[in-house]
């Protein structure tokens, strides 16, 4: 990431340390982790601490401190899915891919998190591969979803 | 976009927008929300669109991209103005028949109506369907009369003018006594007296004051303050406003979570009209009154849901509560009085003003006035968003608007209030549905999820669950909460592996009890409810895990096994091939047997065995019947044998 847009990102909130949260959300959202150094960047613009940022950083879910894999699963274990197996999805996506939620696989082929509720739990269990829902998902039906991706 | 600046500007706008709409003309309108478009919604309204050019009707008929209107379980939902036909389960393939039967030729297509199951009656209007009819939905039908992306339609339905009406002929004493006559209760989960919470904000001394909405809806399985913010936010912005003004706030915040990113888009949409009209930003419909609103994106922590948290969010830092001796209502966000309510909360505001506190209070029981969304979902036939008014039973929801457990199951218990609620059984199913009466029964109102269970739900892996959830987001900073909920999960862990103890169940209450009296805030005094409501009325599950090593409701992974029924298998191979351990072994016309060795009880076999066999059985609690001889599993079938 170049330090140009790290800078452009900073300026949109007008360089204040109290916008410090959104500037990470926009860095990880456009590249979908955190260089370290864009933080580096961060630390001397808002004139805030390195430790501070990198405590923000870990505290909040959202942000990443290593690079993705191409295609991110997301399993949602939201109550309602639970409750209708979701923990099977996950098994099942855990054993195809060979990675635990908040990793990622040695090729960088998947990016394997758990999220707390999606939202369509009409649907449910619900699995999310690069923002596309699948629903009413069974562990057959899983392993035929992850095939499309390569 | 030109400048409104007074609130007779504002209702010649508003004529102007009527006037310029003909009622009669026929509108679509698509479902756009969050559920519906992972139903496929997406393509459809695409569908509609490219048909209606097809056919050279782009004049004649209008389209809408719609917030929710709560029947998730038929998405994608398409409602036809202004007959208000009401199409469920819409694909892109019915679309030409749509537009050529009901838009052209004023027929409706049968087949895409609502179906009665009991009956097998049709619906045409939505109002008709018994998921709708049994609601009372002051709030959320508004929803799917406007484009959430328009003001002009919010305007249509009489947008702003509680705004007009608060800011030209009420004096903000006025706006506060009103809504502390309709006793508002904070939607959140508190149930804390809106009223009184804006009059200690108001009588501060701190001149600078803020308020805030939260719309970090975390509760797993609640989505219903995202449907009002998606859907049509400026009502939102509309209470929030007038919220400003009673207590004299000339800021306000949005906090909305990282993971609603239509709500962001939406709500940012409605701020920037809302600033073109004049209708915030200095001098709103030229009163003199100032407001800003900014929206700010959380980063993925369910604990910044809580007051004091979500204000240290909104200060740039890790989100962590902090002691509440004095409420933030006096000492809030950068240490001035801020008021915090949620988005629900926010959005009655307008209507108690343009209805009277006196319109409102006759929604309700004594103590929890007017109507509260629930999203009813699990194991539940309509899952979607209920508007039901307060004091409506639970066997209400889940029966009348719900239509009961799907399949053929027994209901065994619904959760409330999410990670900090109970789980109700049957037995309280009359319960009147209230702040209090909820929190009596062992549960709480929180946000307004509410999950149903059936038999084949566990209700220590329920609570096991919530606790699983809880300490990923716990933030650590008191030992009650943070070491209390990893002692406890470690327990029911343990129990629901087979391995409890005689004594854990009690050893679990007297942790629970510290956590509760302990904790610094309400994540962590709420976070044993779950565990304590399913040992208050499921106390004989524990028992079957921690004493028989047996999953009532074969749920538990390690204490059941997978069995094929020699009697029943018919040797499809079905299971054998999709097997992904190969721990089924037999062969055509070979009765399949699992290898308990190599199976990983992943469930692939029970998923995959045609219904019409149903060999596949789960068996908890007894030892597996040995497999059958290798001689005796040659599949002699019925039909040969005569």
């Amino acid at each position: 990431m170049n330090k140009g847009r790290v800078d452009q990102i900073i300026e949109k909130h007008h360089g204040e340390a109290s916008s410090l949260i959104q500037v990470l959300l926009e860095i990880q959202s456009e590249h979908h982790w955190l260089p370290k150094e864009a933080l580096d960047r961060i630390s001397e613009k808002l004139q805030v601490p390195l430790t501070r940022i990198l405590y923000i950083a870990t505290f909040y879910k959202a942000f990443s401190l290593v690079p993705k894999g191409r295609h991110e699963v997301h399993v949602c274990v939201g109550t309602a899915c639970h409750v209708r197996g979701a923990p099977r999805i996950l098994d099942t996506v855990q054993d195809l891919t060979g990675i635990k939620p908040g990793e990622t696989d040695a090729d960088l082929k998947f990016s394997l998190e758990t999220v707390n509720c999606l939202g369509c739990c009409a649907l449910g269990p619900v699995l999310e591969v690069n923002g596309k829902t699948y629903g009413n998902m069974g562990p057959s039906k899983t392993a035929e979803v992850l095939k499309n991706y390569e | 976009m030109l400048r409104i600046n007074s609130p007779e500007e504002l209702e010649k706008l508003r004529q102007e927008i009527l006037s310029r709409s003909d009622p009669s003309k026929p509108c679509i309108s698509i479902c756009a929300g969050a559920g519906c478009l992972a139903s496929g919604a997406g393509e459809v309204i695409a569908a509609f669109k490219a048909e209606i050019e097809k056919q050279g009707l782009t004049t004649d008929v209008n389209t809408k991209g719609t917030g929710c209107p709560g029947f998730c379980e038929r998405g994608p939902v398409v409602i036809i103005y202004p007959e208000e036909i009401c199409y469920l389960r819409v694909k892109p393939d019915d679309v030409p028949e749509i537009i050529s039967q009901t838009i052209r030729e004023k027929r409706v297509v049968d087949r895409l109506l609502y179906v009665d199951p009991t009956t097998g009656e049709k619906a045409i209007h939505e109002s008709d369907i018994p998921f709708y009819k049994n609601q009372k939905r002051n709030l959320i039908s508004y929803n799917s009369k406007i484009d959430s992306k328009s003001i002009d339609d919010y305007l249509a339905i009489g947008g702003y003018s509680a705004l007009a009406k608060v800011l030209f002929k009420m004096t903000a004493e006025q706006v506060l006594e009103e809504v502390k006559k309709s006793n508002l209760r904070g939607r959140g989960g508190g149930g804390f007296p809106a009223g009184n919470k804006w009059e200690g904000s108001r009588n501060a001394p701190e001149p600078i004051k803020y308020v805030l909405v939260n719309a970090d809806e975390g509760d797993p399985g609640a989505f219903m303050d995202r449907a009002l913010l998606e859907g049509n936010p400026h009502s939102i912005l509309e209470g929030l406003t007038i919220g400003a003004y009673a207590i004299g706030s000339h800021e306000g915040y949005i906090y909305v979570r990282q993971e609603y990113p239509l709500a962001v888009v939406n709500v940012n949409i409605a701020i920037r009209q809302a600033e073109e009209y004049g209708l915030l930003g200095k001098n709103i419909l030229g009163s003199g009154f100032d407001f800003t609103v900014k929206v700010h994106q959380g980063a993925g922590a369910f604990v910044c849901g809580e007051s004091t948290a979500l204000m240290t969010a909104l200060e740039g830092r890790a989100g962590e509560p902090r002691p509440k001796y004095i409420r933030s209502n006096i000492v809030g966000l950068w240490g001035r009085p801020t008021v915090l309510n949620n988005v629900e909360t926010w959005a009655n505001v307008p209507l108690i003003i343009n209805k009277g506190a006196d319109w409102f209070t006759q929604f309700g029981t004594e103590k929890s006035k007017g109507t509260k969304i629930f999203s009813l979902v699990g194991k539940i036939t309509n899952t979607g968003l209920v508007e039901v008014p307060m004091g409506i039973t639970l066997r209400d929801i889940i029966y009348k608007i719900g239509g009961g457990i799907p399949g053929g199951k027994k209901f065994k218990a619904v959760q409330t209030g999410g990670p900090s609620g109970g789980c109700i059984p049957e037995k309280l199913l009359d319960l009147e549905v209230g702040f209090d009466e909820l929190t009596k029964a062992g549960s709480m109102m929180g946000s307004g999820g509410m999950i149903v269970m059936d038999e084949d739900t566990c209700m220590v892996d329920v609570a096991r669950y919530f606790l699983n959830f809880l300490i990923d987001e716990s933030c650590g900073k008191c030992t009650p909460c943070r070491e209390g909920i990893r002692q406890m999960l470690k327990i029911l862990t343990n129990i629901t592996k087979g391995k409890g103890k005689e004594g854990d169940i009690e050893l679990l209450e007297e942790l629970a009890e510290v956590a509760i009296d302990a904790s610094l805030c309400a994540l962590g005094k709420s976070a044993p409810n779950p565990l304590l409501s399913t040992v208050r009325y499921f106390r004989d599950e524990y028992e079957a895990h921690v004493k028989e090593k047996r999953c009532p409701a074969l749920s538990c992974k390690e204490l059941i096994a997978y069995h094929i029924d020699p009697s029943k298998c018919q040797a499809c191979m079905i299971c054998l091939k999709k097997c992904p351990a190969d721990a089924i072994e037999g062969g055509k016309n070979r009765i399949h047997v699992i290898d308990q060795g190599k199976c990983t009880k992943c469930g692939t076999c029970i998923e995959v065995c045609p219904a019409r066999f149903g060999a596949v059985n789960k068996i908890s609690g007894q030892p597996v019947p040995a497999p059958i001889p290798e001689d005796a599993r040659t599949l002699v079938r019925k039909s040969k044998e005569q």
